[in-house]
């Protein structure tokens, strides 16, 4: 089990990556990480801890470093009511599972919960779970394969061997 | 369910459709080929060289790949100058086309002429809608994914609605471009665009020159689309032209009359006023005449407000004007070849004249590099996309937006105004 980090609309890549962390690396951006909305996050979380947050999640830059800093700190993944659409392909393309959700209020903010993308369910303490939106399906094996860089290493694989 | 065949597309369905090879439906998901890739000095070669090292592949076309150096340029760090030796070292290696040291890229890419209407093009960075103002479908993605269309060529999309943006009427004196993205942030929210395809259309647009249409293209960002697009027209072909591209066959590309919309904004210029967008969300936007600060640095730069057109605007104001005491104006154009035609046109002499501080042509504090990033406590009204907190120097730093007449009229004032009394008194 996980614990659930809430927080609300519009979370942006410079809040998510730093820009002034930029050239420390993905640790320094991990270790800063939401720092100037939630600075008790970085600090705090484990793996297998989510993220659940309103609309437009990662709106802003197309700098990946705002999904790896999230993977980077073990996150199981991240559901949103919705995604901006670059934070959302980079999430994908790097194996940071992302699910959206038309009603999170049941997810409080530090209640123990476990992520499951496969299933689309955000599962919570005793018998609940938040029903997910399912991922589309053209996406499904670039996320079992962990990400886009495993995903067409098994395919110039399969290529170079037919 | 059977797909009836669709007499009416839009712009992007028929861009989409040719890239992918087949006529195509919004909603669908589609693989498509890319004509054209454009890659920066940040995330460029130094974060796709190691994963194509990683694939065991190279370029699918080193022809189709364009390289610009504009966020580490000038290369005045330690760690700026290792990035520009090893992107150039990657140009030299791969034989992409390179701009070095030469503007930031979404005002380079078109003006070295690597844009067509009709292109599918994808960009390394996120204000890549810019180059819908040309007619082509350009969006941005993060380095991975770059890398994965350097590989193969490809990349998946789900074929955006349209969400058509209409303005009508002339635009009056003192607005401009950006004064119709801001009031577009405020009244549609930064997640307006829903990751669809925006269009912009109507006589409004149709009067607008090329650089004003790209800062609407590139602001598509700000409302969360994946692209900004303007039908390309006269105008377009004869920038083209100028450019020495060669603008092909471009009549049809248009969304056709009666194509299924998400959605239909219908705007008139006439009630426009100067806008300005307060700390810390291009979605703050109201009346520059309503906005009560007190100004500390003024900044023309950024592909969306340093061009020159842009320049021009600010000089209209500064010509025979002073910057108020204690005010410190910061202009970095956006591109050499605007920056060559400004001083041949007399504008960057005005900027000397007014006391400014030329910076190089390069992305600069609208990205948070440089010498000049803002520091505690100071408050920027800046021609830039985005003022998000801390993204232009230290979180304590306020940034207002505003147009490039605006931040000029702010800088004499030296707090925020309305620019339409300067330039009246200048007529």
């Amino acid at each position: 089990m996980g614990r659930i980090f809430r927080l609300g609309d519009d979370v942006d890549t410079d809040q998510l990556a730093p820009g002034r962390y930029m050239r420390g690396g993905i640790e320094a951006l991990a270790a800063h990480c939401l720092e100037s909305v939630r600075p008790d996050f970085a600090p705090n979380a484990r793996p297998g801890d989510i993220i659940v947050a309103g609309r437009n999640f990662g709106m802003g830059s197309s700098r990946e470093q705002a999904a790896e800093a999230l993977r980077h700190l073990g996150l199981a993944g991240v559901v949103a009511e919705s995604f901006a659409g670059i934070f959302y392909r980079n999430a994908i393309n790097l194996g940071l599972p992302v699910l959206t959700a038309p009603d999170l209020s049941a997810a409080e903010d530090g209640a123990e919960a476990r992520l499951d993308p496969a299933g689309g369910r955000l599962v919570l303490a005793g018998e609940h779970s938040i029903t997910l939106d399912p991922l589309p399906e053209n996406l499904l094996p670039i996320i079992a394969a962990g990400g886009l860089v495993p995903f067409l290493k098994a395919r110039f694989r399969r290529e170079g061997a037919a | 369910m059977a797909m009836q065949t669709q007499t009416a597309n839009t712009l992007a369905q028929k861009i989409i459709g040719r890239a992918a090879g087949r006529a195509v439906a919004v909603g669908e998901v589609v693989t498509a080929r890319v004509d054209l890739a454009m890659i920066h000095d940040s995330g460029g070669p130094r974060r796709v060289a190691p994963i194509l090292q990683e694939l065991g592949v190279g370029l699918w076309d080193s022809e189709r790949v364009v390289l610009i150096s504009d966020h580490f340029v000038p290369g005045d760090t330690e760690e700026g100058a290792r990035i520009l030796q090893l992107t150039r070292a990657w140009a030299a290696e791969t034989g992409v086309a390179f701009h070095d040291g030469q503007g930031i890229c979404h005002v380079v890419l078109p003006e070295r002429g690597h844009l067509v209407p009709g292109m599918l093009v994808v960009g390394g960075d996120s204000h890549s809608p810019t180059g819908g103002a040309f007619g082509a479908y350009m969006f941005g993605i993060g380095a991975t994914e770059m890398a994965g269309v350097l590989a193969t060529g490809e990349i998946w999309l789900r074929v955006p609605g349209t969400i058509l943006i209409e303005w009508r009427g002339a635009l009056g004196s003192g607005l401009m471009a950006k004064d119709i993205m801001l009031a577009l942030c405020g009244r549609l929210g930064m997640d307006g665009g829903k990751y669809q395809a925006v269009e912009y259309t109507g006589d409004t647009i149709a009067a607008l020159s090329m650089q004003e249409r790209m800062t609407l293209a590139n602001m598509a960002a700000e409302l969360g689309g994946q692209v900004g697009l303007i039908a390309p027209d006269a105008v377009t072909a004869r920038y083209l032209a100028a450019a020495g591209a060669a603008p092909g066959d471009w009549t049809g590309l248009t969304t056709d009359p009666g194509a299924d919309l998400l959605e239909h904004h219908l705007f008139e210029a006439a009630t426009l006023a100067p806008q300005v967008a307060a700390p810390h969300s291009p979605a703050n936007a109201g009346n520059a005449a309503d906005a009560d600060a007190a100004v500390d640095i003024a900044y023309i730069g950024a592909c969306t407000g340093a061009k020159h057109a842009d320049l021009a605007a600010a000089a209209r104001i500064l010509r025979g004007r002073r910057l108020a005491p204690g005010v410190e104006l910061l202009v970095a154009p956006a591109s050499r070849r605007d920056q060559d035609r400004a001083a041949a046109d007399g504008i960057m002499a005005v900027f000397e004249v007014a006391g400014a501080k030329i910076l190089p042509n390069a992305c600069g504090i609208c990205a948070g590099y440089g010498a000049h990033r803002l520091s505690a406590d100071t408050t920027c009204i800046s021609s830039t996309a985005r003022n998000f907190k801390g993204r232009m120097g230290d979180p304590t730093a306020q940034v207002w937006l505003g147009s490039p007449l605006t931040v000029a009229a702010s800088a004499v004032a030296g707090r925020i105004v309305d620019p339409r009394d300067m330039l009246a008194e200048a007529a």
